[in-house]
């Protein structure tokens, strides 16, 4: 390994966790990392001119020198409350700073769908030639690349041929890093559902509060034709983490995916999601809610990329900004050649609850075919003062009233949560935030 | 129970109301009339507590306490109750929740125990019929996709639900259709009682034969410039507010 082009980019401390991997027998896989590795060294971390990160600060992440995970355990009742306190009903796949905890995941034997440790997959030969949909040219990050050249550990979900599985799937990443010993972990998560399987998967990250840690994820998801899945995530980390989370999916004939996305925790948030549409007729449902405080720096960058014809994709997402935090939103819609009748909707709605919070909002249209259906709009303000004195000169006192518009504001996403569980848990968290909101799901 | 008293006021440091003096008593239904810009939607704006309206001179007395030094949802938890001109649409807001919300905001005000969803429900079902407004309606988000019509009538069911003291209904009459108007005119004598007082700002003297008043005001450029009792609305439906504008101010009849 070339320690002086570490060195030149950055990435000391990560040549040495790249390093010090044990070694696999797995010929594809020692290929796959040490060819992100490559790329990683070459591109280094993004700069402050790279257009795709310039509203996202990275210094301090950058900067910080993290060390592997020293076997410190999270509290248990934050993994409880990260499993919703019981209220789930599902399998539940566990892990703490990246190990997979046999003791504290709840997995049943269910027909149709094999929910594998990824080590004991890529072992069994499931994985080999399946994992890297995010590896193609156009979608690599260099945070996606460190994943790939790092990751030891993650998921694997596959659901059969027409399974319909009803029972939720949950993978949960829980972090813990002491005072002064700042630790990272790379989650790998790959799903794979085959023709017309049925699904729904929820992730949570997360970790206790205050805590310093940097959770570098990577889901891959792989919808085969007609295959259907609700996808939850649900990001809760520490104030004080960092998260960047690189989300890939593809879409082959019409296959249909939702994603309900969460963002509550970390001083920095960095979601990128990339949604392939490359069947013909296939649908992509994406929402998100990101919910920042003090000085949060909340990031979505979305991609949708309609490459074959009558594909559809709808894109709301949402977000509510107090203290200084400061919310991005990027959304890229691409439209290629011969993806005709494409109808593609896409939309941000920001709610500033101070003077100092920002939000940067760019929502984006790239068309290169002539028989398609595309609008995007974004909008950002304050609480409506008219719905305010509405609701106070019914008695409502000012807080109540400011928390349930908040809360009205939040709702249309929430309400779409299709696990009560999830639903439940962003209820309980909105009640917590905004104190005068409403404890249970209105209207 | 309402005293207002060269009541002056100014939004955007615009001069509206320029010493306006009323006196409303428990039992008694008052029309305020005029032409637009006079100032009558301000009165029921400030009487409310809407903000970027100021106050700059007089006083106003409900109940005998000084009704401008309350926030709006004092006013509200003390019996003042605004029909709007124009409801605003709160989207995710169920009506029931806000209604239910409300109402327990104002009974904990009072030293009453708060309503369980079960009364509630009941009340709320009692309540419609008032208005003949849809149950289904009571559950949709706060006016959002109402029509003109359902808009007055849910603000006239809050006013039957919240059961206010003082309800100051403005331009209640505004865009509703006959038949609307009917409703939501019987709703209104069906609230009326010896115990509350009603003020309505109007316009038109047509809703007045649908709610007869007990007394009728014209505001004119800020003052009540006549007073008298149901038979002035005839006489102005008849000659307009033209050559009401020199009369002097406080003249009766």
């Amino acid at each position: 390994m070339n320690a002086m082009a570490a060195a030149a980019a950055g990435l000391e401390s990560w040549l040495q966790a790249y390093e010090a991997q044990p070694s696999t027998s797995l010929d594809w896989l020692r290929a796959l990392k040490f060819a992100a590795w490559e790329r990683l060294e070459k591109s280094g971390f993004p700069g402050p001119r790279d257009e795709a990160w310039r509203q996202t600060p990275l210094g301090e992440l950058v900067k910080t020198r993290f060390a592997r995970p020293n076997g410190v355990e999270p509290p248990l009742d934050r993994i409880r409350q990260l499993a919703f306190d019981g209220a789930f009903a599902g399998q539940e796949i566990v892990f703490i700073n990246g190990r997979f905890a046999a003791e504290l995941s709840t997995l049943h034997p269910a027909s149709g769908v094999v929910i594998r440790r990824l080590s004991d997959a890529m072992a069994d030969g499931r994985v080999a030639g399946r994992l890297g949909v995010v590896d193609a040219a156009e979608r690599r990050t260099p945070f996606a690349d460190l994943n790939t050249a790092l990751f030891g550990e993650g998921v694997f979900v596959e659901i059969e041929d027409g399974a319909r599985v009803r029972t939720p799937v949950h993978v949960i990443h829980v972090s813990t890093a002491p005072a002064g010993s700042p630790s990272a972990t790379h989650p790998r998560t790959l799903v794979i559902a085959r023709r017309g399987a049925q699904a729904t998967l929820v992730e949570t990250y997360g970790g206790p509060g205050g805590e310093v840690y940097f959770t570098n994820a990577v889901t891959e998801i792989v919808l085969e034709d007609g295959a259907v899945l609700e996808h939850l995530r649900l990001q809760r980390e520490s104030e004080r983490a960092f998260h960047v989370a690189t989300l890939a999916v593809r879409l082959d004939r019409e296959a249909r995916y939702a994603s309900h996305a969460v963002t509550i925790g970390a001083v920095l948030s960095r979601l990128g999601l990339d949604v392939l549409l490359d069947g013909e007729g296939s649908e992509a449902a994406l929402h998100g809610l990101f919910i920042g405080d003090a000085g949060q720096v909340l990031d979505t960058h979305s991609r949708v990329e309609h490459a074959r014809p009558h594909g559809s994709s709808r894109q709301l997402y949402k977000g509510i900004l107090d203290g200084r935090s400061r919310g991005v939103f990027h959304g890229n819609v691409l439209v290629r050649p011969g993806a005709q009748q494409t109808d593609a909707w896409q939309t941000n709605k920001n709610l500033l609850l101070s003077r100092e919070a920002l939000v940067h909002s760019v929502p984006q249209l790239e068309i290169f075919a002539d028989d398609v259906k595309c609008k995007h709009g974004s909008t950002t303000g304050q609480l409506d003062p008219a719905a305010l004195f509405y609701l106070r000169s019914r008695g409502l006192g000012e807080e109540a009233a400011r928390g349930l518009l908040t809360w009205a504001f939040a709702s249309d996403i929430v309400g779409r949560l299709p696990v009560p569980a999830v639903k439940a848990a962003l209820t309980a968290f909105l009640h917590q935030r905004l104190p005068s909101a409403p404890e249970e799901a209105v209207a | 129970m309402l005293e207002i008293r060269n009541l002056q006021a100014s939004v955007a440091d615009k001069p509206i109301l320029k010493g306006l003096d009323l006196s409303v008593k428990a039992g008694e239904v008052h029309a305020i009339m005029g032409p637009n810009g006079s100032g009558k939607s301000t009165l029921a704006h400030v009487l409310a507590g809407r903000p970027g309206y100021t106050v700059t001179g007089g006083e106003v007395l409900y109940q005998g306490r000084d009704l401008l030094a309350l926030a709006p949802e004092e006013r509200a938890r003390e019996g003042v109750f605004l029909a709007f001109q124009y409801p605003i649409e709160v989207p995710g807001v169920s009506n029931v929740y806000f209604l239910k919300a409300a109402l327990n905001a104002i009974r904990k005000h009072r030293g009453l125990p708060e309503l369980d969803a079960v009364d509630f429900l009941a009340l709320v079902k009692q309540k419609a019929g008032v208005v003949e407004l849809d149950e289904a309606l009571v559950k949709r988000a706060v006016n959002e996709g109402f029509s003109g019509g359902e808009k007055k009538r849910n603000e006239i069911f809050q006013m039957a639900v919240l059961d206010p003291a003082l309800a100051i209904l403005d331009e209640t009459d505004s865009g509703l259709d006959i038949d609307a108007l009917r409703i939501v005119a019987d709703g209104v004598n069906k609230l009326r009682n010896p115990q509350r007082a009603v003020v309505m700002v109007t316009h038109y003297q047509r809703l007045l034969d649908y709610i007869v008043p007990d007394f009728v005001h014209v505001l004119v450029e800020g003052r009540i410039v006549l007073s008298g009792g149901k038979e002035l609305a005839h006489e102005l439906e008849k000659k307009g507010y033209a050559w009401l504008e020199q009369a002097p101010a406080g003249a009766s009849r």
